[in-house]
């Protein structure tokens, strides 16, 4: 029967033109909106991450119109190895990059280290332990992450800061203890406070994971005989392992790019980093030597990430391992438990009671360093202009910039949200889609660059490529390639977009990924077309993971400062910008006043979500 | 009309080639089931034809239709071939609920709001679940989920139903009632049926027609019977069947046209007739006979030509007993109706069908000699 047929449909003869097989294979790539999508990113991401990298490598390497006459025989724009002489082998190498350097590496390790210990110990005992009071803690434990890690940096200054230094001195001053400068400023400081910030990215990781595992594989440890400390050993702790090491890489990689916590903790004594070094080089002009600067803090995160890479390798990768059936016992605490418990209430004090009070207490202080009950007034926030206090500032209700700069902030973040949000699950629609595909990876792979490049870098990198306009010329035409953007809220909208894309396409991708191919092919095989299938399968089952993804961009944006402080024009300025511009001018109270307004917002977004939405931060991660 | 061609159907994932050039016709109101252990291809030929799939070498036709054309890069999209899908997962959408998942085709097709109605109320009743239609998908069991993803794929009134293994996520009691209403619907609905199965009892009980896969390659198409009694290699015929057939290495020659064979249940000799057109080249060769375990038969007395053998385990389940036995040094299984009573290492004499057994070349595991048919 199957000979019959052999000479094609009904006997018909099968055809082959190539001009047909040319249009069918056009159709199907345009009919294809996947193709469409992964175009349209590609090129997005080249003209917005590869471009600006590519242009800050060639503006390292060519010399610019204010250094020519530092080069012997320099014209402008000729190649030159000047900018990585200076900053690597020159006479002041050690002060611009070695010392920073290695103060950044001291830093960045000693975070990573104590913070992911911190938060592993942490997950544990909330995913495994019978601690009580789980569901207070567990919302505890992420208002760190919640509250920017500047403000704890101020926080610490109000309880350390001695007199030694200038200023008015800090609670411990104030009742008569003399802090010494090792403790109020420096790596200690730096340390202690970044530690409280970024031990949430473990905390997270480790917990998603610890939930993950199937109990069934402890519990054959336990039947075979195994204590509790060998199973945790042997088998707990090499199946989290994947997500402790991501959290070593995203701790460490921070961590060596954050700005605002060593520019408030160090500067004061002369204690550099990498990123506050490269932030004075672009205040001095120098912007060529901070792109150096960033280049080699790129490439020790690129070589963070390619170690991890190679210490978990694929064979390893199970942190994907399904889990079905929670644990019905949990571990029990035994006599450690109220021991452990205290212990813990005394952390969320620290972390969390500290650096929200202590700001909201000094906002209502007439003068600094008085934090007796007398001196408490509401000047800093409903105040009209005294021209004895701080040079004449109002306080921040009677300050018109204020609610300029409110609704600033509010229009950058829910900007920035919306649109990384929407373009986050679209990538994490290719990335979940195309994962066996080339171009599934090269998106990936390239949506991961922003997240290399420390966040100080990024605004240097943005300035240098949206100084000014670049324009070609093309068929008689002059067309704008790069628009000149410094100054306009369109940049930071942007830098704050890109930035944010690896969080946000993670999200999008874990999201897409729980909705299964077949519901879409089901509505294939219905004749829905792309859009339909959209709209009507992919958005409503995918509402709760963008929900949550908006959460995580809309929370990063509201404390974000790193990033935009480069950027930053008095017109533009946001209320982290304004907080940090307060203290800098060392009106603590203003700041306090600022950032106890920006943490309610911050709050008041995460309770909305939390209680009209099905939004969890925790699952964007 | 429906009827199905695929033609030099080649598939690869990367370097894995899947699908090894598939020739197939299913003729209209066929009930084809497409039968092999996992990962043999079956499910990925289902895709190609739904259109979920691309091979990279082909052609497809649906009646005069072309379907695919690999040569030019032509793909018919899925929604516009006619055809529908019940996923091994069933794929019901957990936002919508019964109604709106059965109507979703329909909406996408424009048919008018009434007609909507009274066509989804219809494929629910036919799918007794019409008590369902305001749920969420969550709040069904699995059998019922199975009933909304049969009504979905057949509101549309396809000229093709596909189905890829609808029923290995039931338990056993349901799975044979389902078995029952599949073959009930496609008796009522005259459309076309592809069923994607591992699971051989559910092959041989529901369809006209079986295709057999291993490997990526198609090894046989037959109808049932045919597939059980005359299985084309050694690998069909150890995977159709319940019990498992017995194998009986022999060695095998021709002797003026007729196939001889010698192995520990004797020589044979078959006439000319009943050889199929696979012979190895040689004159001699390793043969393995194929013995299904019903073709033999137990007495308590010797007779003429009956085999001596002892009784090594008896396994009674009511309607039927199986008996392991030893021959020699060869183990063969015989399956009895009703409950036999034998005490273990009893002495037995056994009477094959010699007609009836298969004789396979060791080497190519062909099929040498036929079965002869049923007798009606």
């Amino acid at each position: 029967m199957q000979k019959e047929a052999a000479t094609g449909a009904m006997g018909g003869q099968r055809t082959f033109s190539r001009k047909r097989r040319l249009k069918n294979q056009i159709e199907n790539v345009l009919k294809n909106p996947y193709n469409i999508m992964v175009v349209i990113s590609v090129i997005m991401m080249v003209y917005l991450i590869v471009i600006p990298l590519f242009q800050m490598i060639v503006q390292t390497l060519t010399l610019a119109e204010a250094d020519v006459a530092r080069v012997e025989g320099g014209r402008e724009g000729m190649a030159t190895l000047y900018y990585w002489k200076r900053v690597m082998t020159s006479s002041i190498a050690n002060k611009m990059l070695w010392t920073p350097l290695g103060n950044s590496l001291v830093i960045a390790v000693s975070v990573a280290v104590l913070g992911i210990t911190l938060g592993s110990v942490l997950a544990w005992l909330m995913v495994r332990s019978d601690l009580p009071h789980k569901k207070f803690f567990s919302l505890a434990l992420i208002i760190p992450y919640m509250i920017p890690s500047w403000c704890k940096s101020m926080a610490w200054l109000t309880i350390f800061k001695n007199e030694r230094v200038g200023g008015a001195a800090g609670v411990l001053g104030y009742l008569g203890i003399q802090t010494p400068d090792w403790l109020a400023y420096g790596p200690v400081a730096i340390i202690a406070v970044l530690v409280i910030h970024y031990y949430a990215y473990a905390y997270l990781l480790v917990s998603a994971a610890l939930g993950s595992i199937n109990s069934e594989l402890e519990e054959m440890g336990s039947i075979l005989g195994a204590g509790k400390a060998r199973i945790l050993r042997k088998i707990t702790f090499p199946l989290v392992l994947p997500a402790i090491l991501s959290a070593v890489i995203m701790t460490f990689s921070k961590a060596m790019g954050t700005f605002g916590v060593p520019s408030m903790l160090g500067l004061k004594i002369g204690y550099y980093t990498v990123s506050t070094t490269m932030y004075n080089s672009i205040q001095n002009g120098q912007n060529r030597v901070a792109f150096a600067i960033s280049l080699i803090l790129i490439g020790i995160a690129s070589l963070s990430v390619f170690l991890n890479q190679k210490a978990i390798g694929t064979r390893k990768s199970y942190s994907t391992i399904g889990g079905k059936g929670g644990r019905t016992n949990p571990i029990p605490l035994g006599k450690w438990r109220p021991v452990i418990t205290g212990l813990l209430y005394a952390f969320i004090a620290v972390a969390v009671v500290i650096p929200v009070v202590i700001p909201l207490y000094q906002s209502f202080m007439l003068e600094a360093g008085n934090y007796g009950l007398d001196n408490l007034t509401l000047h800093y926030w409903i105040g009209g202009s005294v021209p004895t206090i701080d040079q004449g500032e109002p306080g921040i209700f009677k300050n018109p910039q204020f609610l300029k700069y409110v609704g600033n902030t509010l229009k950058l973040v829910i900007l920035t949200s919306l649109f990384a949000t929407v373009l986050g699950q679209l990538i994490g629609y290719i990335n979940s889609r195309g994962r066996k595909l080339f171009s599934g990876k090269l998106v990936e792979q390239l949506v991961f660059i922003p997240y290399l490049i420390p966040s100080i870098a990024f605004g240097a990198m943005y300035l240098a490529l949206f100084a000014t306009a670049k324009k070609v010329e093309m068929f008689g035409y002059r067309i704008t390639l790069v628009p000149s953007l410094y100054g306009t809220f369109a940049l930071l909208v942007l830098i704050a977009v890109v930035k944010n894309l690896p969080f946000a396409s993670r999200a999008g991708t874990s999201n897409m990924l729980q909705i299964s191919t077949e519901l879409e092919e089901a509505a294939q095989i219905a004749n829905a077309g792309f859009f339909k299938r959209f709209f009507r399968i992919i958005f409503p089952l995918s509402k709760g993971g963008m929900m949550s993804g908006f959460m995580l961009v809309f929370i990063s944006i509201m404390k974000e400062l790193d990033l935009i402080v480069i950027l930053m024009t008095p017109s533009q300025q946001t209320l982290p910008y304004m907080a940090y511009s307060y203290t800098a001018e060392n009106l603590i109270q203003l700041s306090s006043a600022v950032t106890i307004v920006m943490f309610i917002l911050v709050f008041f977004v995460y309770w909305f979500a939390n209680t009209f939405t099905d939004a969890d931060i925790t699952k964007g991660f | 009309m429906s009827r199905i061609e695929l033609k030099g159907i080649n598939k690869y994932y990367g370097r894995n080639h899947v699908l090894k050039d598939i020739d197939l016709v299913i003729e209209d109101g066929e009930f084809m089931t497409l039968l092999g252990p996992s990962g043999c291809g079956k499910t990925t030929t289902l895709r190609v034809i739904a259109g979920l799939e691309k091979p990279q070498e082909g052609w497809m036709y649906m009646g005069e239709r072309e379907i695919i054309n690999a040569p030019e890069k032509f793909y018919e999209e899925p929604g516009k071939r006619h055809l529908n899908l019940v996923f091994q997962s069933y794929a019901l959408w957990p936002h919508m609920t019964v109604f709106e998942n059965v109507a979703f085709g329909l909406e996408v097709a424009k048919v008018p709001k009434q007609e909507i109605r009274q066509k989804v109320e219809t494929a629910l009743k036919r799918m007794q679940i019409e008590a369902f239609i305001d749920r969420y998908p969550s709040e069904l069991s699995g059998g019922q989920q199975q009933r909304v993803a049969i009504a979905r794929a057949i509101v549309s009134e396809p000229e093709v139903l596909l189905l890829d293994e609808p029923l290995s996520n039931l338990d056993a009691k349901l799975r044979v009632e389902m078995r029952s209403e599949i073959k009930r619907l496609h008796q009522e609905l005259g459309t076309t049926i592809i069923y994607v199965t591992h699971d051989q009892t559910e092959a041989l009980t529901m369809s006209t027609k079986i295709a057999i896969f291993f490997e990526g390659v198609l090894e046989q198409v037959a109808p049932p019977l045919e597939l059980y009694q005359n299985p084309a290699s050694l690998r069909v015929a150890d995977f159709v069947g319940n019990p498992k057939v017995n194998f009986v290495p022999a060695k095998a020659s021709m002797e003026q046209g007729s196939l001889v064979v010698e192995s520990a249940l004797g020589k044979m000799t078959f006439g000319p007739e009943t050889l199929t057109g696979e012979l190895p080249k040689e004159s001699s060769f390793e043969a393995v006979l194929g013995v299904r375990p019903e073709l033999v038969e137990i007495r308590t007395q010797p007779g003429d030509g009956a085999i001596p053998a002892q009784v090594y385990s008896v396994m009674p389940a009511g309607s039927e007993t199986t008996v392991y036995l030893n021959v020699g040094a060869e183990r063969l299984l015989s399956k009895q109706n009703g409950l036999k009573q034998y005490e273990p290492d009893q002495q037995v004499y056994l009477d094959i069908d010699l007609d009836k057994i298969n004789v396979f070349a060791k080497e190519s595991g062909r099929l040498v000699k036929l079965a002869a048919a049923e007798e009606k």
